[in-house]
């Protein structure tokens, strides 16, 4: 089992002093945010990708490429790379080039995007954002597999005999997860290609997840990947710690009660009833991520946001020491009890070489 | 069988939940009488409950546990009553934010009786010009009279150019439940509609629905 972070990438002022970090420093953060990730022993750091402030990351794969170099173990993905209004020719090109630089150790997750000029801005229309996802992605798919492609679309211009240059890092197409919070399009489409699904499981109640990784995981056994149980599943969370609980809760409360996405709406306990938000000690942490496994049965990754609203970098790196000292071992131990055997861990390049090398010979 | 009135009344006791209540009873009278019938199951979400819920639906974008099951009452039930204030020349506030956390389609060929209140009867065409308008866009099936009860209307009778509100509520009612009771089952109605797959899970007894990948592909074919 995987466990990592991710990163909206938002500028916020910071309610507890007033100031707001600049650009520069937020896109610093989120380097040492990730090379922490890695120190403290977790295995998996990924980006967003935004178009409009006060968010940083528009070029996912410039920061990755950075952080490879200054990471060994890492695994580097995206939460989420916009297959909407990014081409996909572009993906294909830099995820492979990415691919190379950090020997592997890529994979990345596709999202719709949910801002409404981001669409026009890029030339597109929202209103084709399901239809966008699967012609993008079916090239995209194809890009990678095929070296010389012929293709004609909807939404983009045609192709005739074109390479996208360079080809996947040993012939092997980084592993791509699906991200949805509404659609069970996305969760569909994931099943049918047997990539992964993840689900943000952040913002909304579980029950909303629960029907949508149900589906995916259905439909994954339906299309022939193997089980309903082998289906590769992901998960969001979002936890704030100290020791003493009721510390944990004094320091969080302005940071939740102005956030951008929910602050100024329900109390903070209501929100934890409501989603999987936690504020605690490690051990209620642990408690309530050990829970996901009950409502959305074994899975493969599980990443924590931990960087937002506005909180210092010192206190995020605080963050990421709990985490990777006494919440993440715990979880790994847990999670791996009775486990089942057939239950896979998330493809890695190594394990994707492999399992292409075993098909090549059989 | 299940009658759902919605009332957006902010004093207690409400004129507007007085009239929600006087036009379910007088709808689950008029299915009752029609005979074999199942028994009408009646329940009236106040909205001044959910002020705070729906607000943060907004701020959230889902909603929460009390507001949900709010939701699930209007959009599963067979017919619909719809009840607001009349405030600056339209619905109120609340009554208008209670409809946007709805799914657009969630509405979709319902029977609607849509009534109002206010302090004077000049208002009453703000049924006419902003609440039929509203229930049209979500594609609900609203029926032709729509009952609007001014200040005066409590203490008087009809004339000779209109009806009391005793004559206008039995009327709207009676036009809900002919609506209601001709109605085939919606679960039916909807699965037969599309082509989708179901994914069911037990425990919680959820479904998802979803059209198969093949057909999503092909449509995009050029």
């Amino acid at each position: 089992m995987q466990f990592g972070v991710f990163s909206v990438g938002d500028v916020t002022m910071d309610p507890t002093t007033g100031r707001t970090p600049t650009e520069h420093e937020r896109i610093k953060a989120m380097v040492t945010i990730a090379q922490k990730a890695e120190e403290v022993g977790l295995d998996v750091f990924a980006t967003g990708e935004h178009h409009n402030p006060p968010f940083v990351p528009s070029s996912p794969t410039t920061m990755l490429g950075y952080i490879a170099a200054r990471t060994e173990r890492l695994v580097l993905s995206t939460a989420t790379t916009l297959i909407t209004t990014n081409d996909p020719v572009k993906i294909a090109e830099d995820f492979a080039m990415l691919q190379h630089l950090a020997d592997g150790r890529v994979d990345l997750m596709l999202g719709r995007g949910n801002t409404g000029p981001v669409y026009p801005w890029f030339g597109q229309d929202i209103r084709q954002g399901i239809p966008l996802a699967i012609e993008n992605y079916a090239l995209l798919h194809k890009l990678w597999r095929e070296d010389v492609v012929d293709w004609e679309g909807r939404f983009r211009t045609p192709l005739q005999g074109f390479t996208s240059t360079p080809r996947p890092l040993d012939g092997v197409p980084p592993f791509v997860w699906h991200g949805s919070i509404r659609s069970p399009e996305i969760a569909e489409q994931a099943a049918y290609y047997g990539d992964g699904f993840f689900a943000n499981n952040i913002f909304w109640p579980k029950e909303h997840f629960i029907r949508l990784i149900t589906l995916y995981r259905q439909r994954y056994a339906h299309y022939g990947h193997g089980t309903p149980e082998q289906a590769i599943v992901g998960l969001g969370g979002q936890v704030f710690m100290r020791k003493n609980s009721q510390d944990a809760v004094r320091e969080f409360r302005p940071y939740f009660d102005n956030a951008p996405v929910y602050g100024h709406g329900p109390s903070l306990e209501d929100f934890m009833d409501e989603t999987p938000l936690t504020v605690g000690s490690p051990q209620q942490v642990i408690d309530r991520t050990l829970t996901f496994r009950e409502h959305f049965g074994d899975y493969q990754r599980q990443l924590f946001l931990m960087d937002h609203a506005g909180l210092p970098l010192k206190t995020v790196l605080e963050q990421l020491d709990i985490l990777g000292e006494e919440v993440v071992p715990v979880l790994r131990r847990e999670f791996a009890k009775d486990r089942p055997a057939q239950v896979p861990d998330a493809p890695t390049h190594a394990s994707l070489t492999a399992a292409a090398q075993t098909s090549a010979t059989v | 069988m299940k009658l759902v009135a919605v009332s957006a009344g902010l004093s207690e006791p409400s004129s507007t939940r007085l009239l929600a209540d006087r036009l379910l009873e007088a709808a689950r009278r008029h299915l009752e009488a029609d005979g074999d019938r199942h028994p009408v199951e009646v329940r009236v979400v106040e909205l001044r409950d959910l002020a705070v819920d729906i607000a943060n639906a907004f701020v959230t974008g889902f909603p929460g546990a009390r507001l949900r099951a709010a939701i699930e009452a209007v959009t599963e039930a067979d017919g619909l009553i719809a009840v607001t204030p009349v405030f600056t020349a339209s619905y109120s506030g609340l009554f208008k934010s209670f409809f946007d956390v709805v799914e657009p389609d969630a509405l979709a060929g319902k029977p609607v009786l849509i009534a109002a209140t206010g302090g004077t009867a000049r208002h009453s065409l703000a049924l006419e010009h902003a609440m039929r308008p509203l229930f049209a866009y979500l594609r609900a099936v609203v029926v032709p009279t729509a009952v609007y009860a001014a200040s005066e209307d409590w203490g008087g009778g009809g004339d000779a150019f209109t009806d009391g509100l005793g004559e206008r509520i039995g009327r709207a009612a009676g036009e809900l439940a002919a609506l209601v009771s001709g109605r085939p089952r919606q679960a039916a109605e909807k699965d037969a509609e599309k082509d989708v797959v179901k994914a069911v899970e037990k425990a919680a007894g959820q479904v998802e629905e979803v059209v198969p990948f093949e057909q999503q592909l092909a449509a995009l074919r050029p």
